[in-house]
C-alpha cells in the first residue's frame, strides 16, 4: 500500500522558519483532503503551532515561534498524518449561475488554445461537476474545489495579471475557483458569477466552508 | 483626532498583523518595517500591539486637532512641525492645530522607503479578527479598510504613558546599526524552498550571483523582480497551497516574485526560496529600482537571526526605560 495517498509518507518543507508544509503525494482526492482537515484539528493544540491552512491535499503549519528541533516537530507530525481518520463533514450546496467567455472570460481564448475545445464545450465541461470545497484562502471568501475535469486543465498564466475582478471563475492547472474581489491572480478567467462570499461583520464571515459544495450552471455562453 | 492634508495614495493605518486568520484566506497584512513600528511604539513607552500610519509616499502632510507626542521612524526624511524641524526616530510633542509635514529626504543618509508615524495612544481604528491593520484586499480593518484620502480624521486612542517630561533620546535606525550589504546592495538572507531543486543549475546559480532588481510593479503584496530568467527542469504546475510573507515564487515567465505582507496566504507558483523573517523589515523598506541580493542561510542561522532582531528590541526598551529613569528618578512603569 505504499502507493496509497492515504498511508504513504508526505512530503515536507520549509517556508522560512515561520511555515512548514505538508503535501500529500498522488492524485488530489476528497479522501486525502477528509485526512488533511482531521490533521489540520488534531495539531493546532500543539504548543508551537499558531495557525494550520489546508490546501489542496496539503497543509501548511505556521509556528508561534520556529520549533528548536525541527527533525523531531516532523517526526511527530508524520506521526499525527499516519494516525488521524479522514473527518467527513455535512455540506450544503450552493448554486452560481456563470457567463462563460467574451468580457466576462477574458482568457478563455488560452483555455481553447490549450485543450482545442471550443467555449460550448468548456462551458459544458466546467459546469458538470459538484464541486466540493476543498479549503479556503487567496484571499478573503476565496474557496478551492476538487473535482475539475482535467480535459480543462491549463496551466497558471506566464506572468500573473495585476487585476481580476470579484466574480472571475477561473482555472489554474487542475483547479478551478472564484475569485471573492478585485486583485492579482495567476489563473486564466473563463467566466464570471455573482455573490458575496465575505462579510467580516458575520462569524464566520465566510459564505463557505470546507465540506460545502459549489454547482456552477451556464447562465450564458458569449462565443 | 488626526486629519490627513495629502490626497495620496498608498499611506495605510498598520500595526503588527493579522493571525489566525489565514485559513479563511485572509493575509497577515501589518507593517511593511515591523522594526519600525515597534522601535516606535517603544519609543512612546507604550505597547507595541498600536497601530501607527504607514508612508511610503512623499511629501505627506497631517494636522492635529488635539495635543499628541508622536514619533516618525523608517526611512530617512525631512519634517517639520509647522516652521520647527522634527528630528526622525525622536519623540516630539505637537499642539492643537499644528501640521506635520514629511518630505523625501535629500540625501537620504540610509535606503529606505517607508516612513511610520506613530502616536502616542495610537491610531484608534476598531479591530477586525484581532488586529487593525489594513486588509486592502478585503476592504476591511485600518481606516474603513482602505488607503487614507485627503480630509480622513483618524481617532487616537487614550494615552497610558505615565511619562510627564519628552525624552530627549533617539534610536539609531537598524539600517545603520545591523547594515547587511555586499558592494552597497542589500543583502537578503533566505532558506531553500521546496522546489529549488527542481530549477535548472543555471538558475539557482543565477538566484545566488545575480543582483535583483525590485520593478515598479512592486507594492505591499509583492515585489516582482527583474534579473536573469529563472527555469525548472520541466515546468511544474503545483497544487495550491499555503504560503507566507518571504515565499519567492517564481511563475512561468521566469522572473521571481517575493511575497509580501499583503501577499494572498496561498499560491501554486513553484517556490525556490524563502525570506527569513528577520530580514523581512530590510526588504519591506528596499526602494524600488534598488536592487538585493540573495544569500543562503540554514534553520539555525534564521533562527539566530530572529534572536538579533529581539535583542535588538530589547535593547531600545532598556535605553528607554533608563532615560525615563534619568529624566525624573521614576521607577518606568
Amino acid at each position: 500500500m505504499s502507493g496509497d495517498p492515504l498511508t504513504h509518507k508526505p512530503a515536507i518543507s520549509f517556508l522560512g522558519t515561520t511555515a512548514l508544509l505538508l503535501e500529500a503525494v498522488g492524485e488530489t482526492s476528497l479522501p486525502v483532503q477528509q485526512k488533511i482537515w482531521a490533521l489540520s484539528k488534531e495539531i493546532v493544540s500543539w504548543p508551537e503551532v499558531l495557525e494550520a491552512v489546508s490546501g489542496m491535499n496539503n497543509l501548511m503549519i505556521c509556528f508561534h515561534r520556529p520549533p528548536a528541533d525541527p527533525a523531531s516537530f516532523i517526526q511527530r507530525l508524520e506521526d499525527a498524518w499516519q494516525a488521524v481518520e479522514p473527518l467527513t463533514v455535512e455540506g450544503r450546496t450552493i448554486v452560481l449561475p456563470v457567463v462563460y467567455g467574451g468580457e466576462a472570460g477574458p482568457h478563455i481564448s488560452d483555455v481553447m488554445a490549450h485543450t482545442g475545445l471550443t467555449v460550448d464545450e468548456i462551458a459544458e465541461i466546467h459546469s458538470a461537476p459538484l464541486y466540493p470545497v476543498y479549503a479556503l484562502g487567496s484571499h478573503p471568501g476565496y474557496c478551492y474545489l476538487g473535482g475539475m475535469d482535467h480535459r480543462i486543465a491549463t496551466p497558471r498564466r506566464k506572468t500573473p495579471v495585476l487585476k481580476i475582478p470579484g466574480g472571475a471563475v477561473s482555472i489554474g492547472g487542475f483547479q478551478t475557483g472564484v475569485s471573492a474581489s478585485d486583485g492579482p491572480s495567476g489563473w486564466n478567467t473563463i467566466g464570471s458569477t455573482a455573490m458575496s462570499f465575505f462579510d467580516v461583520s458575520k462569524n464566520p464571515p465566510n459564505l463557505l466552508q470546507p465540506g460545502d459544495m459549489i454547482r456552477f450552471t451556464i447562465e450564458r455562453v458569449v462565443r | 483626532m488626526i486629519e490627513i492634508l495629502s490626497s495620496s495614495s498608498l499611506v495605510t493605518v498598520q500595526d503588527l498583523g493579522r493571525f489566525g486568520a489565514l485559513g479563511l484566506g485572509v493575509s497577515h497584512s501589518g507593517a511593511m518595517d515591523r522594526l519600525a513600528l515597534m522601535a516606535g511604539q517603544i519609543l512612546l513607552e507604550q505597547s507595541d500591539q498600536l497601530a501607527g500610519i504607514e508612508i511610503p509616499i512623499f511629501p505627506f502632510k497631517i494636522k492635529f486637532h488635539q495635543p499628541c507626542r508622536f514619533v516618525l521612524t523608517g526611512a530617512d526624511h525631512q519634517a517639520r512641525l509647522g516652521d520647527e524641524m522634527v528630528w526622525p526616530w525622536m519623540v516630539a510633542e505637537a499642539g492643537t492645530g499644528q501640521v506635520l509635514t514629511i518630505e523625501r529626504a535629500e540625501s537620504a543618509r540610509w535606503p529606505a522607503s517607508r516612513v511610520y508615524l506613530c502616536v502616542a495612544g495610537g491610531i484608534d481604528v476598531p479591530l477586525a479578527l484581532g488586529s487593525r491593520s489594513t486588509q486592502l484586499r478585503g476592504q476591511f480593518g485600518g481606516f474603513c479598510g482602505r488607503i487614507l484620502q485627503k480630509g480622513d480624521q483618524l481617532p487616537i486612542g487614550i494615552s497610558t504613558a505615565m511619562a510627564k517630561t519628552v525624552l530627549k533620546v533617539g534610536v539609531v535606525p537598524p539600517a545603520l546599526s545591523m547594515p547587511r550589504l555586499r558592494e552597497g546592495v542589500v543583502l537578503i538572507r533566505v532558506m531553500r524552498a521546496a522546489e529549488y531543486e527542481a530549477f535548472t543549475q543555471a538558475s539557482r546559480e543565477a538566484l545566488w550571483a545575480s543582483p535583483w532588481k525590485i520593478t515598479s510593479q512592486s507594492d505591499r503584496y509583492g515585489y516582482r523582480l527583474s534579473g536573469p530568467t529563472i527555469s525548472p527542469e520541466h515546468p511544474l504546475e503545483l497544487r495550491s497551497h499555503g504560503i507566507v510573507p518571504g515565499v519567492i515564487q517564481v511563475p512561468h515567465g521566469g522572473q521571481p516574485i517575493i511575497q509580501m505582507r499583503d501577499a494572498q496566504p496561498s499560491g501554486g507558483y513553484p517556490k525556490i526560496a524563502t525570506v527569513i523573517e528577520a530580514d523581512l523589515w530590510r526588504l519591506g523598506q528596499a526602494p524600488i529600482g534598488s536592487s538585493v541580493y540573495f544569500v543562503e542561510v540554514t534553520w539555525q542561522e534564521a533562527v539566530e537571526a530572529l534572536d538579533e532582531i529581539e535583542s535588538w528590541l530589547e535593547e531600545v526598551r532598556r535605553m528607554i526605560a533608563l532615560a525615563r529613569f534619568d529624566s525624573n528618578g521614576d521607577v518606568p512603569s
